[in-house]
């Protein structure tokens, strides 16, 4: 029996209210794509989530629908989250700095004292 | 929109949701929650964390998707171009917020086409509220706005949950959310202030939607240690109790202050405790209705089956040979 509804759209699609069709395979829906975007000239590019497209023109279409629905944006990246090399979690002690490299930061830079002395020492020798 | 996951509970006292899990590994996690860490996709998690996260945001997406259908109902005939674009707006946000969902779920290892196809065939739920029909205008407007309201006390709670992509998902949505609750409520507003036709009109939608509004945040949890394991781990964030008691806190009194009546008479707030007290909602109504026997659960089934058979040629003309999945990233 076709579906009645108060929708009149969904009565005109005379639906089959038994049908048993529409299973979905796998990438039915595509593959994924990560979505970047710049809200503002000047700014970096922030991820803000992913959409499922068919090319990456339509991951940008979707995008642009998904994701800058509202508010400012001035650019949008699309990539394949395939070709998105990420590092572990459980690696994260790669990015601990240690005490050892204090030369890389500024305050391990102190030269006032240094040139004090200097000066102090010139001061001395001049009015020998 | 969406209303409390209907979260498993098979009454068991002794912790089988942690019986399995190497205690280390355990431990290191739930130090990593109580501190107010997120938990991001590839991290370890419990099974049975994993399970319930897939379960609750997946029942979260497919309440968007499925709760565009009653409102879009009055697309057609929305009174007034102003309304019918505002309308169309709504319901585009809230596919939007399926997608989004989607893409949550799926860092968990389910594919969206599993999802779908769980959906479809009944075996994934989505919030009770969608199986009952739009009847009039003012229908879609009590949807709008307390429907969305509801949703919102949930999502609120729901997005400061410990996982990561579910917890950034959320605010996206949440912000679309104000609004729809804002449209809605101009919406009730207007119906409540115009003719006595009209205010009989979103009176009589009120008293329809009330049942179905007081199920939405499901009933009461059975404090078990389930329940305490699933609180800790930030993946159930308030009780439904506590959730339906901020919600009526909220929208009671701006509903009376319009002059509109809710269909209990023993709905009160009680000085004493500062709690509501009302009629126990008919649960085995919602039972009823969840298990697939409500007004419109398989009008509901049977539009989003035909979605996917229809667009199927397309999407099949489409598809790449060298598609390959990979779940996205965060």
């Amino acid at each position: 029996m076709n579906i009645k509804s108060l929708d009149p759209r969904v009565t005109r699609a005379n639906i089959d209210e038994n049908a048993q069709d529409g299973v979905l395979n796998p990438l039915d829906h595509f593959q994924t794509y990560e979505v970047f975007e710049q809200k503002k000239r000047g700014t970096h590019h922030i991820h803000v989530g992913s959409v499922h497209a068919p090319s990456p023109e339509l991951a940008m279409i979707f995008a642009k629908e998904q994701y800058t629905r509202r508010g400012q944006c001035v650019n949008l990246w699309v990539v394949k989250t395939q070709d998105v090399f990420v590092t572990e979690y459980t690696d994260a002690d790669i990015f601990e700095t240690t005490a050892s490299k204090k030369y890389r930061e500024p305050d391990a830079y102190k030269v006032i004292d240094r040139i004090n002395a200097y000066k102090e020492r010139t001061k001395t020798k001049s009015t020998i | 929109m969406y209303g409390n996951a209907y979260v498993e509970n098979n009454g068991q006292q002794h912790n089988s949701l942690t019986a399995n899990e190497d205690p280390i590994q355990l431990a290191a996690f739930e130090a990593r929650i109580a501190a107010g860490d997120k938990i991001e996709p590839h991290d370890w998690m419990p099974t049975e964390y994993r399970k319930q996260l897939v379960r609750m945001i997946e029942q979260h997406a497919h309440s968007e998707i499925i709760g565009a259908l009653p409102e879009g109902t009055w697309i057609t005939r929305a009174p007034g171009f102003r309304r019918k674009l505002a309308l169309m707006a709504k319901v585009q946000d809230e596919v939007g917020h399926g997608q989004l969902l989607y893409s949550a779920a799926e860092t968990l290892g389910k594919s969206r086409e599993d999802m779908t196809n769980d959906l479809i065939s009944g075996k994934s739920k989505y919030s009770n509220v969608f199986n009952y029909p739009a009847l009039t205008w003012a229908d879609s407007a009590v949807i709008a706005w307390l429907i969305d309201a509801g949703a919102i006390v949930n999502q609120l709670a729901n997005s400061k949950g410990s996982y990561g992509p579910y917890c950034r998902a959320l605010d996206r949505i949440c912000a679309e959310e104000s609004f729809h609750l804002k449209y809605g409520h101009d919406n009730v507003v207007f119906l409540a202030t115009g003719t006595a036709t009209q205010r009989a009109m979103v009176q009589d939608a009120l008293n329809r939607w009330w049942e179905p509004i007081m199920h939405f945040f499901g009933p009461s949890d059975k404090m078990s240690v389930h329940t305490e394991t699933l609180m800790r781990w930030k993946v159930k964030m308030a009780t439904n109790d506590d959730m339906r008691q901020t919600f009526l806190d909220m929208y009671v009194p701006k509903i009376w202050d319009l002059g509109l009546t809710l269909p209990d008479t023993e709905l009160k707030k009680n000085p004493e405790t500062n709690k509501w007290e009302f009629t126990e909602p008919n649960w085995e109504v919602f039972k009823q209705v969840i298990n697939g026997n409500g007004p419109c659960n398989k009008e509901r089934l049977a539009v989003r089956r035909m979605a996917e058979e229809k667009g199927r040629w397309v999407r099949r003309a489409l598809l790449s040979e060298k598609a390959e999945y990979v779940a996205p990233l965060a």
